[in-house]
């Protein structure tokens, strides 16, 4: 076989997530769902080169899949249970693949795949697996860890769905509220692995962020009227629009005060911060709405000396009261350090405990260079440089680490 | 109907707790207990004696072998459980919410295998 056109992959991934979650629901098993909607894209890079792409790619995998799926269950047959009575009740005409179930199909399994008794990492395999598409390999890739690891971790989470009785559906509304942070959680993951990723194929990994968008615009799609959905979304839109900017050419890492902001994409801002209005219109602010919203306001200014650092600080303030976490009062006092002066930022870093963080470090470092502090800065840097672990950010520390005189 | 296994671990060496505090956890894993058994929910329940009051018994080669202690050295041992029937994991954690606030503590949720004959 020769290796599948771009093209091709692109369109099976983005109808495969739909495909999946409708089989699942049908025939009440990942597994199976999963391995028809595999045989139907052998099927289709047979195919479709040759015929070219159906009017409609998602209808014709799932078609296909699901007389995979059946066929496999005929051959099956001797089994007894519920397979052999889905076979009976799926062998009834063909249902058309509406929207309105298919959306929902989808919807379900997404909280399925981010159940929190699931572990972190399952999760995030199983959501790209399963919701974006990927392969089992371009997931190993991504997260520079073996295949084998990979593909033990989803058999377990699957076998874990399916043995400890993780439901197939969409929380209550009552529940959400616990619920959605954990799906939320895991395209955040996503898109953070794809961002901060500095070691490995830079390529590979820069696809991480761009199907951690496509999650949260479908999620977005699926539920328009969770405010923190929105909020992600623009937060992920606001972020990768800087992304051309945060590195060299040589790959080393450029502060947002240091980037040449021309080379933000301006289309990306433009979503985002209208996605934020709309956030601040309806006003049921939280977490991923206001770190979209300080994002907004640093995407606001042409130079960064005309950064709005009262209004960052004001959304710092806001969004600490909502969640109020070291790292969350680190990053405002960095907000309070420009409005206020290094003194100022010194003094509220040096109140938390985040001794193991090497960004606090790197924060005291570079607010102690400030004010002149140059023996303290050093040893500052030495502490954040011994705890970054990736080798961009360690590089950037040192070349801010004042010489020794 | 699937079912699971809800348990209470002890951690040796916690002090125990007062006789006030004693009583009200009593009271209110007592209502819990009543509330699972109004819902159907319920299969059995029940409180240990500490860990050192255990036995283990080995049958191997037509011996039997009977040792003081329980099974494993460790400093958690189970405490109490339930055995709950409810539809799905999700239905069986929000039941363990309710225990765990019921018995002051956290609680560990655990599938049965499936028995082909529980049908309802």
């Amino acid at each position: 076989m020769t290796t599948p056109e771009p093209a091709l992959v692109r369109t099976f991934r983005e109808s495969a997530g739909r495909a999946v979650a409708t089989l699942t629901r049908v025939f009440g098993d990942i597994d199976l769902a999963e391995d028809a909607v595999q045989e139907a894209f052998a099927v289709a890079l047979e195919r479709w080169p040759a015929d070219g792409v159906p009017p409609n790619p998602g209808g014709w995998i799932v078609t296909t899949a699901r007389h995979k799926a059946l066929d496999r269950l005929r051959r099956e047959s001797t089994r007894t249970g519920r397979e052999a009575q889905a076979v009976a009740l799926i062998g009834e005409p063909e249902p058309e693949p509406e929207v309105n179930p298919v959306a929902d199909d989808q919807l379900r399994l997404i909280f399925t795949c981010c159940h929190p008794a699931l572990a972190a990492d399952a999760r995030i395999a199983l959501t790209l697996r399963l919701i974006a598409g990927l392969q089992t390999p371009e997931i190993a890739r991504a997260f520079l860890v073996p295949e084998p690891t990979v593909a033990q971790r989803l058999v377990r989470a699957k076998r874990k769905i399916k043995d400890a009785g993780i439901p197939y559906r969409i929380p209550r509304d009552h529940e959400l509220p616990q619920r959605l942070p954990d799906v939320l959680a895991v395209i955040y993951l996503v898109f953070n692995e794809g961002y901060t990723a500095s070691a490995g194929d830079s390529l590979t990994r820069q696809e991480l962020c761009q199907e951690a968008i496509r999650l949260a615009r479908l999620l977005h799609e699926l539920m328009p009227d969770e405010p923190e959905v929105r909020g992600l979304l623009a937060l992920l839109l606001l972020t990768e629009s800087r992304h051309q900017a945060r590195t060299t050419e040589a790959g080393d890492l450029v502060l947002l005060p240091d980037q040449d902001r021309t080379r933000w994409d301006r289309d990306l801002i433009a979503e985002g911060q209208g996605i934020v209005r709309e956030c601040l219109r309806r006003n049921q602010p939280g977490p991923y709405q206001l770190q979209a919203a300080i994002a907004a306001v640093h995407s606001d200014a042409r130079e960064a000396a005309h950064t709005d650092w009262r209004q960052i600080l004001a959304l710092y303030d806001q969004l600490y009261a909502l969640a109020p976490t070291p790292v969350i009062a680190l990053n405002r006092a960095i907000a309070l350090a420009q409005v206020a002066g290094p003194a100022a930022g010194l003094d509220a870093v040096d109140q938390l405990d985040l001794a193991e963080y090497h960004l606090y470090h790197a924060t005291r470092a570079d607010l102690l260079r400030r004010l002149g502090r140059e023996d303290e800065a050093r040893a500052a840097y030495d502490e954040a440089i011994a705890r970054a672990e990736n080798t961009t950010e360690r590089a950037f520390l040192a070349s801010r680490r004042p010489a020794a005189t | 109907m699937k079912q699971y296994l809800l348990s209470v671990h002890m951690v040796e060496g916690t002090p125990v707790p007062a006789e006030a505090d004693m009583q009200r956890m009593f009271a209110q894993v007592d209502a819990f207990n009543k509330e699972l058994m109004t819902s159907g929910e319920w299969v059995f329940a029940g409180g240990l004696l500490p860990a050192d009051t255990a036995t283990v018994v080995r049958a191997q080669g037509g011996k039997v072998v009977t040792t003081d202690g329980p099974f494993a050295e460790a400093k958690e041992q189970i405490g109490g459980f339930w055995v709950i029937k409810t539809s799905d994991l999700d239905a069986a954690l929000e039941i363990a919410a309710r225990a765990s606030a019921a018995c002051e503590g956290p609680v560990e949720v655990r599938p049965f295998q499936d028995d082909p004959s529980i049908t309802d």
